[in-house]
């Protein structure tokens, strides 16, 4: 049993829970997910890692509250035990494996999309802490979803916000301030990560291909055990099959083939909007 | 004449009622049908039975126990070789070994060992019989990675030695592949796995889950910074296997390690648990294996008409015979010498069928089997919603990239000597880690031989 230590709401349906997982703060590094089940009759649901720290030995997950999995997990409060946690899984991002000098001569640029925000915070701070360089560009429908902009503002070297109806920042889509900062800024960049919604990765990969400029992604596919015995999570990568969870998450998005990787992720719709009425009809507390 | 009296039939739930739960297919003997079929034992001066068993149980010297009505005195015959009679006696493919070589199957039925390993096993469990000599603990501690059955074995001999044992799972549940790939109709989870955990436990065994050692931990870290002066690695071989055609990554295909783990680790199948899983109309399971029997039997018992597509025949078909018999008696489709060619999907990216060509034997391969060649024109679309790839599966390769001098071979399987010793000191392994994936009573054995080996290596220390 995992004892929840601290619980926020970040925005709408957004929360914040603070886990205490000693063995899983002790190795985590940026990059890497965790898979949670919150109690004897819960699914296990793949996460990513917002924060972890080896001090206190905790690890922090940000959840939208999509379907019944994750709304049962954040109707939890602070000192409630969730069943298990388990990770960190997956590969760590691979700057981690560059040497300080290496770091200092790169320019990264982070592109987060609503809450893939969180799992960029704990790469940015990273490179930060390690002498690296990222400028971060986080987009959200509208300013009440956005998340982590003041930790991001800390640890990012210039941070720009986007939202699609310009009530915060930028008005218009991430990849729009893409095109902005290398055309009219003049930035020049060696490397951009992508971490967000299926569909926006995609398209923020469509944009920097017309730069040359490799990009990672990290794909939130489906999975069950998440240490590569179900291959729920196949992805097809420059025409090769991988494991999600034991090859990535990370992978070079210009190589993802992403209509096939959304349609991947739709296999269970049906069952999880039967579940997800199932949920609302229990319980009235959403 | 003792080899007059026929095999006592075992009492199984009838094919009709069970095709639809997941309740225990067999019912096993009672003492009386125990004891008539142990009085079919010829025993035999040079028992070829005992020879063909993985790890020799003295299986005429249990059954002459039994049949004298010293239950206590079978089990503990058994107890010698077998930490886990009760599985093996449900799971062990009895025809090709103690079964297989008994004398009476010449010219009629050979015993029933399975069956009645099972039933003193059982009757172990319920009795709590399972003796345990007191040794002194001796405060020296052994990691175990992996509650499967070669873990589990080697936890349990290494406890009784007095060992301060922990064994590591990655998943949530304790046991491995007899709890996430075996079904419930085929070996109760409650019943008999948890019960025999139980006994670890009562041994001093700790479990911890939730641990994926490589990534939650490294061995390393287990040797050098928390106490541990050996570790075993009985992590199995869970990497799933696709045949790498056309369509393989449609909605609907999937491996048969995730169709059995929703239904079995998640319990998918019962409307009280959240994990969901995809049934459809029609299920193709292609692969001629245990594994595959136990998908195409777990789709039936979810509503699918379930089929079996397999390349060569049913005299080579891998499984058990005693599970290809319940499946045809539950209405499962058999299509042998049948190779899937493409998967087809429609225009959004959904399994519709599967091109297939039909096989025919050739000449034998180096397993002996005749190897099936392709019959020219022989094109052939079998209609259905869900593809279940059963082709086997190879050991996870997250140890060795994080294992400093931890040798494997081409196959992924770590290399180990017979005794279970690998290239790096301190660390044994054991089980489908090794072999890559082959039967419970192989891995148990391999537990039990590295526990043998790990006392040695640290009483010399």
């Amino acid at each position: 049993m995992f004892k929840i230590v601290e619980k926020s709401l970040l925005a709408d349906n957004i929360y914040k829970l603070r886990i205490e997982a000693p063995r899983v703060a002790n190795s985590a590094l940026p990059g890497q997910f965790v898979i949670v089940r919150v109690d004897e009759q819960g699914e296990r649901v793949p996460l990513t890692i917002a924060d972890f720290d080896k001090e206190d030995g905790t690890v922090t997950i940000v959840i939208q509250t999509i379907g019944a999995s994750t709304k049962k997990l954040c109707a939890l409060n602070e000192g409630d035990y969730i069943a298990d946690f388990v990770g960190p899984l997956g590969n760590p991002s691979e700057f981690v494996h560059l040497t300080e000098e290496e770091l200092r001569s790169r320019h990264y640029l982070f592109v987060a999309g609503g809450v893939g925000t969180a799992p960029v915070y704990p790469q940015v701070k990273w490179l930060h802490e390690h002498g690296g360089n990222a400028d971060v560009i986080i987009g959200a429908k509208t300013a009440s979803m956005l998340i982590y902009t003041d930790e991001m503002a800390r640890v990012a070297n210039n941070l720009y916000v986007a939202t699609d109806d310009g009530s915060y920042g930028f008005k218009g889509m991430v990849t729009a301030k893409i095109k902005d900062l290398i055309d009219n800024e003049g930035k020049h960049y060696d490397e951009c990560v992508a971490i967000g919604p299926m569909i926006m990765m995609k398209f923020v990969t469509l944009t920097t291909r017309e730069y040359s400029l490799p990009t990672t992604v990290s794909l939130n596919a489906l999975m069950v055990d998440g240490t590569g015995m179900c291959g729920a999570c196949r992805v097809s990568v420059g025409g090769k099959i991988y494991f999600t969870c034991v090859d990535g998450p990370e992978f070079d998005g210009h190589q993802v083939d992403f209509d096939e990787a959304m349609r991947r992720q739709a296999m269970y719709r049906n069952q999880e909007a039967h579940a997800n009425d199932k949920h609302n009809h229990k319980c009235n507390c959403f | 004449m003792a080899n007059k009296i026929p095999r006592v039939v075992v009492r199984e739930q009838d094919a009709q009622v069970r095709a639809t739960n997941f309740e225990e297919v067999c019912y096993g003997y009672n003492l009386e049908e125990a004891q008539t079929e142990a009085s079919r034992c010829l025993n035999c001066k040079n028992p070829r039975c005992v020879a063909a068993c993985p790890v020799n149980i003295n299986i005429p010297g249990f059954i002459h126990h039994l049949l004298e009505g010293d239950l206590k005195a079978a089990a503990d015959v058994i107890h010698e070789d077998s930490s886990l009679p009760s599985i093996c006696g449900r799971v062990c493919p009895q025809e090709t070994q103690c079964e297989g070589s008994c004398i009476l199957g010449i010219k009629g039925e050979p015993v029933a060992i399975g069956k009645l390993e099972r039933f003193i096993g059982d009757w172990s469990l319920d009795n709590e019989a399972e003796s345990v000599a007191k040794v002194d603990a001796n405060g020296r501690k052994v990691a175990v990675i992996g509650s499967g059955p070669s873990g589990l074995a080697c936890a349990s001999d290494l406890a009784k030695m007095g060992y301060d044992v922990t064994v590591f799972e990655a998943l949530h549940k304790l046991g491995g592949v007899l709890v996430y790939g075996i079904p419930e109709f085929r070996l109760p989870k409650e019943k008999i796995v948890a019960r025999e955990i139980d006994t670890l436990r009562k041994l001093g065994v700790k479990f911890e889950t939730d641990v994926v050692v490589g990534r939650t931990v490294t061995i390393d870290e287990l040797l050098d910074n928390e106490g541990f002066e050996a570790v075993f690695i009985g992590s199995g071989a869970g990497l799933p296997r696709f045949m790498g055609i056309e369509g393989e990554n449609l909605n609907g295909v999937v491996s048969a390690n995730e169709f059995l783990t929703r239904a079995n680790l998640m319990r998918a199948y019962d409307e009280e648990y959240d994990t969901p899983i995809y049934v459809g109309k029609r299920v193709v399971v292609v692969g001629g294996g245990n594994v595959a029997m136990d998908a195409v039997r777990t789709a039936k018992r979810l509503g699918a008409d379930a089929t079996i597509v397999y390349r060569r025949s049913e005299a080579e078909l891998p499984a058990r015979r005693e599970e290809v018999h319940h499946a045809k008696e539950e209405g499962i489709e058999f299509k042998m010498l049948t190779n899937p060619t493409r998967v087809l999907g429609d225009d959004k990216g959904w399994v519709t069928g599967l091109s297939c060509v039909e096989m025919e034997l050739g000449e034998p391969d180096e397993s002996g089997r005749r190897s099936p060649v392709e019959k020219a024109g022989s094109d052939l679309t079998v209609e259905c919603d869900v593809v279940i790839m059963a082709l086997g599966t190879s050991p996870n390769p997250l140890l060795k990239h994080t294992t400093k001098g931890l040798e494997t071979n081409r196959r992924g399987c770590i290399v180990a000597s017979e005794e279970g010793a690998t290239s790096r000191e301190g660390v044994f392994a054991g089980g489908d880690a090794v072999t890559g994936a082959a039967t419970v009573i192989l891995a148990m054995g391999a537990g039990r031989k590295a526990a043998k080996a790990i006392d040695e290596y640290i009483k010399s220390k």
